[in-house]
């Protein structure tokens, strides 16, 4: 880790001026980036326009009854399994119960059947009812079973790794392939939220940036007490446990761009009910920009920078003896 | 209040055997009286109901509409503090029901009252323990109840939730608070694991001649396997929460990652309590529900051992699925889908009981006395709570539900709308036999019905809010969960009404009452509590019965 981060800042001490070369805007967003920060307040480039939030995705809707609408694959699996399969099986089961009592109730009243029969066994209906449910809950179980390995399958790797640490009472994500800055995420106020459009108690400050169609290694770890990350756009939720590192991966689908909203979902103190997280999914080519735009830099991306300066930076600055570390960077960031 | 001091008239002045009764302060606070520690012990669950209730309207009011209503307000306080109070009321509420309201009134109410009498047994084994486990629970109350008026960390009071989690417990809230949250747990397992122990050696011991275990009425066999549960799981909760209590106070680390603990096992500690405690809560509704199916079917229970080893069952994979409760906390997969599977079994032992108690019915001349209809209203509640545990029961799926309303939604219909459906059952069934006064039929039946539709109402919309992401344990919503709150509201309102229903009709029976015969239910009622007089003197069966 230590190596980590003096080679990052050892990368950013030659790279800035480049940037700064090649940038034309100053920097609006704010930004809490491990490497940017220990030194000269960098000029990066502008981040790409933050997304709107589109009705009924990512959030509740007023008067709805049913999922949210997924936009992984795993979610639509999920969803698939639950509205397809365990739906229909628990409300024929309810209605079937409801309409026994009720048949019974109305065909065994005392007036129709005022002499009641003494049968107290008959062994095949008791071997039916527990077999049948059996039956149900291996049918059900099958698929169940299926939805789990998949869940659990690691993720490529080529994976985008995201570090979600909960605190009391705000998400801090870092972003480890990509210089490991890190973006504080708290909630907004009620009164800026309904400026911005987005629906209170949700929008925060600074969302989580994820590429779209990429999958996503979420490492989620909490520095108080246990919170939990939660996205039920992605069927994603995860507990921030204190001294544990729990990973989960989602892949967003292409074309889904867009904001997509969760809470904390495990009770950490007085504020709980206020910290959401709001995870804006955006193109490839915008998460670069945005990448960019807070001084980190991409994995891919790497080699070509580390090219470029190395001939433009060979000329002013002779005097840093960062050219090792600039080597050693992209291979301590991928780790 | 009034239901209260009448029910000691009614005690006090009931004379309608010749046995010799102590004085008040001997009879009721040094009570040895298997039937006095049972009414004192539903008086206490009525009051503490009462409490617990009253919170819950407090939580309902503030969840009335988006932003924030009365927090402050009911705290006395502003910012973080009076948000504290959102978790205080939570964790009061949870507390209450299960500890001080369902416990109570199931195991120390009906079962004391009514075990030893269906078993053909003067008393309980240990009657002076009995006294002990019902007093140890008054200090508890007080402690958790006065735990809110010290500091908890952020505010007043213990503000992390029934399952008092790590580090939220330790590091996360400072003060006396939780300290005296925990010792009242304490007291609480003591009262309870006492109580198991006298009831396990009364059904061993006591049975009259005849009463062979597979004799016992089903009552009887779900109060068995009750006591086994808390006898097992109680003490796994005792350590886990003096584990809290050392890391809080001593400097132990067994929760803490700083020195080597984790806070997961505190959860699996608690769940491996807390799990068999869901179904403590219920066996003994079971049980009461199959003795009113089968009295007022006038009919003997379908499938009697099938019913009696279900509950056993239940029991004991009760034990084995406890993680189900800590699907997101990051397990294997393996693990995962080990705690899928065998969550699932526990529905067919569950099945087996539903259809044996339609089965009952099949057949039967059926009257549908208030009791019978709060038995009905349980078996259709339950199997909707039950269907829903089904679906939280898949790992895969809990991921989404997990922390939601849904969650909310399933154990108040299993709690909310069994549990405490079987408790007004067995409430309205034995009320006459305990008071010797009949609760007014028609008040009865207007209370199940208020209750019936308001529950529903109060619940269902939480399915529905939890499928669309509101997580438990919020004060505050978004504008977009505004609607289902805004019904469940009603019915709340709605629920509170019945209550009122019911304390008017136990004023009614105390004040006016027809005075009960010995067995007023007739024909189907066939346990041994129905051939003594209404209510039965103060020592039966001095010459044991003979059962043939």
């Amino acid at each position: 880790m230590k190596m980590l981060k003096s080679a990052l800042i050892a990368f950013s001490l030659v790279t800035t001026p480049v940037v700064a070369v090649a940038a034309i805007a100053p920097v609006t967003a704010p930004v809490v980036a491990a490497a940017a920060k220990s030194t000269v307040k960098a000029v990066l480039p502008e981040a790409p326009t933050a997304l709107a939030p589109a009705q009924g995705m990512g959030q509740p809707v007023n008067g709805q009854i049913g999922i949210q609408p997924q936009v992984t694959d795993l979610g639509q699996e999920a969803q698939w399994f639950h509205d397809a399969l365990l739906m229909p099986i628990i409300t024929v089961i309810s209605l079937f119960v409801l309409g026994l009592l009720f048949w019974v109730g109305f065909r065994f009243r005392k007036a129709a059947n005022p002499v009641a029969s003494k049968t107290t066994h008959n062994t095949f209906i008791e071997i039916v009812w527990t077999l049948v449910p059996v039956l149900i809950l291996v049918v059900i179980s099958i698929p169940s079973i299926k939805l789990l390995a998949a869940q659990y399958k690691p993720p490529s790797k080529d994976a985008v790794t995201i570090k979600a640490i909960g605190n009391q009472w705000y998400w801090a994500y870092e972003y480890p392939d990509h210089g490991g800055f890190e973006v504080v995420s708290n909630m907004l106020p009620d009164a800026e939220a309904i400026k911005r459009d987005e629906p209170r108690l949700l929008a925060v400050d600074n969302r989580m940036i994820v590429p779209v169609d990429t999958e996503i290694k979420m490492i989620v770890t909490s520095n108080d007490v246990i919170h939990a990350f939660a996205v039920p756009a992605f069927w994603t939720k995860m507990d921030a446990v204190p001294g544990r590192l729990n990973e989960v991966t989602f892949k967003v689908q292409e074309g889904k761009e867009g904001v997509y909203y969760g809470q904390c979902s495990e009770l950490c103190g007085a504020r709980h009910g206020y910290m959401p997280i709001a995870v804006e999914v955006v193109s490839k080519e915008n998460f670069a920009k945005w990448i960019a735009s807070k001084g980190g830099v991409m994995p891919g991306a790497v080699k070509t920078v580390t090219a470029a300066p190395a001939a433009v930076v060979a000329a002013p600055t002779p005097t840093l003896p960062a050219a090792p570390a600039v080597a050693a960077a992209p291979v301590a960031a991928t780790k | 209040m009034s239901d209260i001091a009448a029910t000691h008239d009614g005690h006090a002045h009931d004379h309608h055997d010749a046995d010799h009764k102590p004085g008040f302060f001997a009879r009721w606070i040094m009570s040895t009286n298997h039937k006095d520690i049972g009414t004192l012990y539903l008086i206490f669950a009525i009051l503490a109901g009462i409490i617990g209730g009253a919170i819950s309207g407090m939580m309902r009011a503030e969840l009335a509409q988006p932003g924030l209503q009365w927090l402050e307000l009911f705290s006395g306080a502003t910012g973080d503090q009076a948000l504290h109070m959102w978790n205080v009321l939570i964790t009061a509420h949870g507390l209450i029901m299960v500890f001080f309201m369902v416990m109570p009134a199931m195991i120390g109410g009906f079962g004391n009252w009514f075990v030893p009498i269906m078993i053909g047994a003067p008393d309980m084994a240990f009657p002076r323990m009995n006294n002990v486990s019902f007093w140890l629970l008054v200090p508890s109350f007080i402690l958790l109840l006065g735990s809110s008026f010290v500091s908890g960390g952020t505010g007043l009071g213990a503000g992390t939730g029934w399952t008092v989690y790590a580090p939220l417990s330790t590091s996360g809230s400072q003060g006396p608070s939780v300290d005296m949250a925990i010792l009242s747990l304490h007291l609480a397992g003591a009262s309870s694991i006492l109580g198991a122990v006298n009831f396990i050696t009364t059904i061993f011991n006591m049975r009259a001649p005849g009463m062979t275990l597979h004799k016992m009425p089903l009552f009887v066999w779900s109060i068995l396997v009750t006591a086994f549960l808390l006898l097992l799981a109680l003490p796994v909760l005792a350590a886990a929460i003096t584990m809290l209590l050392t890391d809080r106070n001593f400097g132990t680390t067994f929760f803490d990652p700083a020195g080597g603990g984790d806070p997961v096992l505190y959860q699996h500690l608690f769940w491996f309590f807390g799990h068999p405690e869901v179904y403590i809560m219920i066996l003994p509704g079971f049980g009461i529900v199959s003795q009113i199916i089968s009295t007022f079917s006038k009919k003997p229970i379908f499938g009697y051992l099938g019913m009696a080893y279900a509950m056993v069952a239940i029991g004991v994979v009760g034990f084995v699925v406890w993680a189900h409760h800590m699907f997101t906390t990051g397990m294997t997969v393996n693990t995962k889908m080990y705690f899928t599977a065998a969550t699932m079994v526990i529905a067919v032992p569950t099945g087996i009981k539903i259809f044996s108690w339609i089965a009952t019915m099949w057949g039967g001349s059926l009257s549908f006395k208030t009791p019978m209809m709060w038995s009905l209203g349980f078996i259709f509640m339950f199997t909707v709570g039950g269907v829903t545990g089904v679906v939280l029961a898949n790992g895969g799926v809990d991921n989404y539900m997990h922390d939601t309303y849904y969650v909310v939604a399933h154990f108040h219909y299993v709690l909310s709308l069994g549990a405490v459906f079987a408790l007004f059952a067995g409430f309205t069934y034995w009320f006459a036999k305990m008071s010797g006064r009949h609760l007014s039929e028609a008040l009865g039946q207007l209370h199940f019905w208020m209750f019936f539709v308001g529950v529903n109402i109060l619940f269902f919309p939480m399915h529905f809010l939890g499928l669309q992401g509101m997580p438990r344990r919020v004060p505050d919503y978004p504008e977009a969960q505004a609607y289902w709150n805004d019904i469940a509201t009603y019915g709340y309102l709605l629920m509170a009404a019945s209550m009122v229903v019911f304390f008017v009709n136990i004023a009614y029976a105390f004040m006016a009452g027809r005075k009960a015969e010995g067995n007023y239910w007739g024909e189907g009622a066939t346990t041994l509590e129905w051939t003594l007089s209404s209510p039965p003197p103060y020592h039966q069966f001095e010459t044991l019965p003979k059962i043939g």
